[in-house]
């Protein structure tokens, strides 16, 4: 290992601009002749647009369009795409139900933009949107999810009878019937999986700009995935051929997943630039972002796992509702099937396992991927139900788990996924030392002392990450490869600029994929620079989601590398007139083996464009490679956390005292990004279990709109966390990664439900678990005890 | 979301006084705090635009009122819906009723509204407390209405 190659940790490299005000984000962006987009939206759930009077608000100063639905209609604007279908147990497509950028003939809720106001100023757009007027029809509205299957709910699209998109199932419903039928113990649970708004610091932005001379788009766009962006917006809504769409993702302050979607407002952009002939600009405000920002999990589940006499899990049984808004977002299809029901199997040899997915329309923001997708959901219903049977049976829970762990690899689970490589008690054994189990008897009498409930509670969670082969994926309904392409440009000085069709918003990957490259060529960190999130530099890819970038995008640079170095070697042979085969390459230099005769990397660079050593008909000149990797299976990143409260009885509150962490991320480039990784999972796991909850009311007014009254994890929430690391690389890539961006997120929530739980003696008890919440679930066991 | 108040104010008037005024367009257009129209369009409708501030929400309203169920001088419905561009909706009705007290009239109100828009996502912890206040400045407003001479 070199000071800067893989396992040293760099400091980041971006984050000098991001601390000193540098970066350069998608509203630092003006363009001459810029003028701003306002959206007039929806301020109900559900209503019919039976006229929209634009006159007064076209005649305002600094207006120069009001646009509505029947404009985009007109001009032939497609509708916006969910892009994973899902099939129905009865064989039947997903009901995707059209969803135009501006609503049109009915909004379906609160935000859906009914029309666009582009002037002059954003001040001029706003006032100009107070002279807009709606004529509403109202309609009943649907904002629970449980509730919108049944007879009499309303009817939201048409296209989907009972609000049903799919009825998804998973595994063998006999055989876990079978099962459940000679079980010892079943442990039965029933959870909601709170529905979360990501706020990401910068909010969605986007500039669209029309050049009439090249007949030619640009987009400027908070976005994760420029290309997939880029595809979406001239296959499907057909805004202009790709080759006339340039989609340029510069700086992007967080995303989550809540911007790998293709929104309404950026399409509007693209079509509205045309229209006047002029750049047109919109940035999201706050407000806007909670009611517009694809939302996460709000999954309704009951579930069930069998055990036997000896407390193995001989089946799993769930039912889940899944809600995903009023208009099916770009992968929400795919989040509650196969990023959920493939994950079922946890850490643990379960036999059978049976999983029915129902996903349901409501009058509500649509829902799609957030830092987790799938795997948090999976995880909750697997840990909780291990861990209450382990309480239920007196076993403890790290035994139980033991007993049940998967020890053999590669393994393949009764729902499709095939774990390649593990060591599920490696981590456990690590983390029950950090975290000393032993001693914690010792430390809840302590708590009691001082009068407060101590609890412990556990998350061995798995998840998949890297999602691919793309093979795979087409198969089971993918519309998109999920490979990853690189290109890596040597420059004559011997300075290399890497190309990834990933997409950093946060991550740190102009560090970790320099260190790669550092590490390969034996060059300086600050010799190598990445770049991406613009299609005209970048050819294809897929960008940032789903813990990828490590595992797919850093193997493509890999592979680019392998064929930059075998090139290299070819004009080193030249220059040092050896045989290509008695070139050595290592530590930065080329080396005739067996010989000091050597030329170090600066030289062959330079050498291979002045070309002056070689002929044309027997080497091409230059030093560029690109490759494009398409993994072999998905990564199986694990590990366990445990989590430790301190309860106050008097007023419900949670305490978090104790964080281990100890993740199985494979190879690690950079052990202080990938720490930071962690943390920032936690917390936003944290959050979910004890502090966010997206509330609509039963009209679907969303009443937890500002940060006001959706509350955000602080530093003061969180103990200091003690984060470790075991390593069993994936075999899968080469250089083993696993990728570690949303661990925390998937395995916090579970674990800080087990720990409540443990210290209140109650199962019952829903996220967020507010101080209101544990309190109430403290008095509800305190009367069930006086009735008992 | 929705959102309920209720309340009694002793006025110096009689019933018929009191009733009078309630069915006054121009008293409830005055007593209405930023009431800037309160116009009779047909038989019990008005066409009203008043400007209300919520918290950080503020908005001109327009909107339609209507008075029915109409029993005088005892009790009536006051009901109506508007709009508020941007800011949002509103819509609900109030059961206004009258008896005789200690010389004078008890008006009772009780009110079922329910609001949505910006003004439920930003204004709704506010709501309550910014209903009561402006039922308070128009009761205020109506006991000196109703004792001014006819």
């Amino acid at each position: 290992m070199n000071a800067t190659g893989i396992g040293a940790a760099v400091r980041r490299k971006e984050d000098q601009r991001f601390v000193t005000g540098k970066g350069h984000y998608t509203d630092d962006v003006n363009r001459p002749g810029q003028c701003h987009a306002y959206f007039l939206r929806s301020p109900h759930a559900h209503a019919r647009i039976k006229r929209i009077e634009t006159k007064a608000a076209a005649a305002m100063p600094g207006v120069l369009a009001v646009l509505t639905g029947v404009e985009l209609a007109a001009d032939k604007i497609g509708n916006l795409i969910c892009g994973w279908m899902i099939t129905s147990k009865d064989g039947s497509q997903m009901k995707m139900a059209a969803h135009p950028a501006i609503a049109h003939g009915k909004a379906n809720y609160v935000g859906d933009p009914v029309a666009v106001v582009v002037a002059e100023t954003l001040a001029q757009a706003k006032d100009a949107a107070e002279k807009v007027n709606v004529d509403y029809e109202l309609l009943p509205a649907l904002a629970d999810p449980a509730k919108a299957q049944s007879e009499g709910a309303p009817q939201i699209h048409e296209i989907a009878a009972r609000n049903t998109i799919y009825q998804w199932h998973l595994g063998e419903a006999k055989a876990v019937e079978v099962a459940f039928n000679s079980a010892k113990h079943v442990t039965k649970l029933d959870f909601i999986n709170n529905r979360l708004v990501p706020n990401a610091i910068e909010p969605r932005a986007a500039i669209g700009e029309y050049d009439s001379g090249s007949e030619s788009l640009t987009l400027w766009n908070t976005t994760q995935n420029p290309h997939v962006a880029r595809l979406v917006m001239s296959a499907f809504v057909g805004l202009a051929p790709e080759h006339k769409l340039r989609v340029i993702a510069p700086d992007v302050g967080g995303g989550f997943g809540s911007k790998i979607f293709i929104y309404p407002e950026e399409v509007v952009c693209l079509w509205a630039a045309r229209k006047v002939g002029r750049p047109v600009k919109w940035v999201a405000e706050r407000s806007e972002a909670f009611l517009t920002d694809a939302h996460g999990r709000d999954h309704v589940t009951h579930a069930e796992m069998a055990f036997d006499a000896e407390g193995k899990a001989t089946a799993l049984r769930v039912k889940t509702i899944a809600n995903l808004g009023a208009y099916m977002s770009t992968f929400s299809s795919s989040v509650p099937t196969y990023l959920y029901g493939t994950l079922l199997s946890g850490q643990y040899e379960i036999p059978a396992i049976y999983c029915e997915v129902d996903a349901v329309y409501t009058n509500t923001v649509p829902v799609d991927a957030y830092r987790g997708a799938g795997r948090p959901e999976a995880t909750f219903v697997v840990e909780r139900l291990i861990e209450v049977g382990a309480r239920e049976m007196g076993i403890d829970p790290a035994d139980l788990r033991k007993k049940n762990f998967i020890k053999n690899f590669p393994h393949q689970t009764p729902v499709i996924m095939t774990y390649d490589a593990g060591d599920y008690h490696a981590s456990l054994k690590k983390a029950l030392e950090v975290a000393d189990y032993g001693g914690f008897g010792k430390r809840k009498r302590e708590s009691a002392r001082h009068d407060k409930l101590r609890g412990i509670g556990f998350s061995t969670y798995i998840e998949a990450c890297g999602i691919a082969p793309s093979q795979a994926v087409g198969s089971l309904g993918c519309g998109v490869g999920l490979w990853e392409s690189a290109e890596v440009r040597v420059n004559p000085t011997g300075t290399v600029e890497v190309l990834t069709g990933c997409h950093q918003h946060g991550q740190g990957h102009e560090t970790t994929f320099a260190q790669v490259v550092s590490e390969r060529l034996g060059i300086p960190l600050e010799n190598v620079s990445v770049l991406h999130g613009d299609t005209d530099k970048v050819q294809f890819g897929m960008g940032t989601y789903g813990s990828r970038s490590g595992a797919v995008g850093i193997s493509a640079i890999v592979k680019a590398l392998d064929k930059i170095e075998a090139k290299a070697k070819k004009v080193a042979a030249h220059m040092l007139e050896a045989a290509e085969g008695d070139i050595v390459f290592a530590d930065g230099k080329f080396t005739v083996a067996g010989t000091d005769k050597s030329s170090a990397w600066g030289e062959v660079a330079l050498n291979a464009y002045t070309a002056h050593k070689f002929a044309g008909q027997e080497l091409e000149p230059g030093l560029k490679e690109g490759a494009f990797y398409d993994p072999t299976n998905f990564t199986f990143p694990a590990g366990c956390h445990i989590c430790e409260v301190e309860v106050d009885p008097q007023t419900g509150e949670s305490e978090i005292v104790a964080w281990t962490a100890v993740d199985d991320f494979g190879t690690v480039i950079n052990p202080m990004i990938v720490e930071g990784q962690v943390h920032g999972g936690i917390a936003q796991g944290v959050g979910q279990a004890l502090l966010e909850g997206a509330v609509y009311d039963k009209d679907g007014q969303l009443v937890t709109g500002s940060l006001m009254d959706y509350c955000m994890p602080r530093a003061h929430d969180l103990p200091a966390l003690k984060v470790e690391m075991t390593r069993t690389p994936s075999p899968s890539n080469p250089l083993g990664i696993k990728g570690c961006g949303e661990a925390g997120a998937i395995a916090a929530p579970v674990a800080v439900i087990n720990a409540i739980t443990d210290a209140i003696g109650s199962e019952d008890l829903a996220m967020p678990a507010t101080a209101q919440a544990v309190w109430q679930a403290l008095q509800k066991a305190q009367d069930r005890r006086k009735a008992a | 979301m929705a959102m309920t108040m209720n309340g009694q104010v002793q006025l110096s008037a009689s019933r018929e006084v009191v009733w009078a005024k309630l069915n006054d367009p121009e008293v409830l257009k005055s007593c209405i705090p930023g009431s800037e129209q309160f116009d009779r369009i047909a038989g019990n409708e008005f066409q009203a635009v008043a400007t209300v501030k919520v918290g950080p929400v503020k908005a001109r309203w327009k909107g339609k009122v209507r008075l029915s169920d109409l029993d005088p001088p005892n009790s009536y419905r006051i009901s109506g819906e508007g709009e508020g561009g941007v800011a949002g909706f509103a819509k609900g009705g109030a059961k206004v009723s009258l008896s005789d007290k200690d010389g004078g009239t008890l008006l009772t109100y009780d009110v079922e509204a329910q609001i949505g828009g910006k003004l439920a996502q930003l204004g709704q912890r506010l709501i309550n407390s910014a209903a009561k206040k402006t039922a308070d400045d128009f009761f205020i407003k109506f006991a000196a209405a109703v004792t001014q001479p006819q």
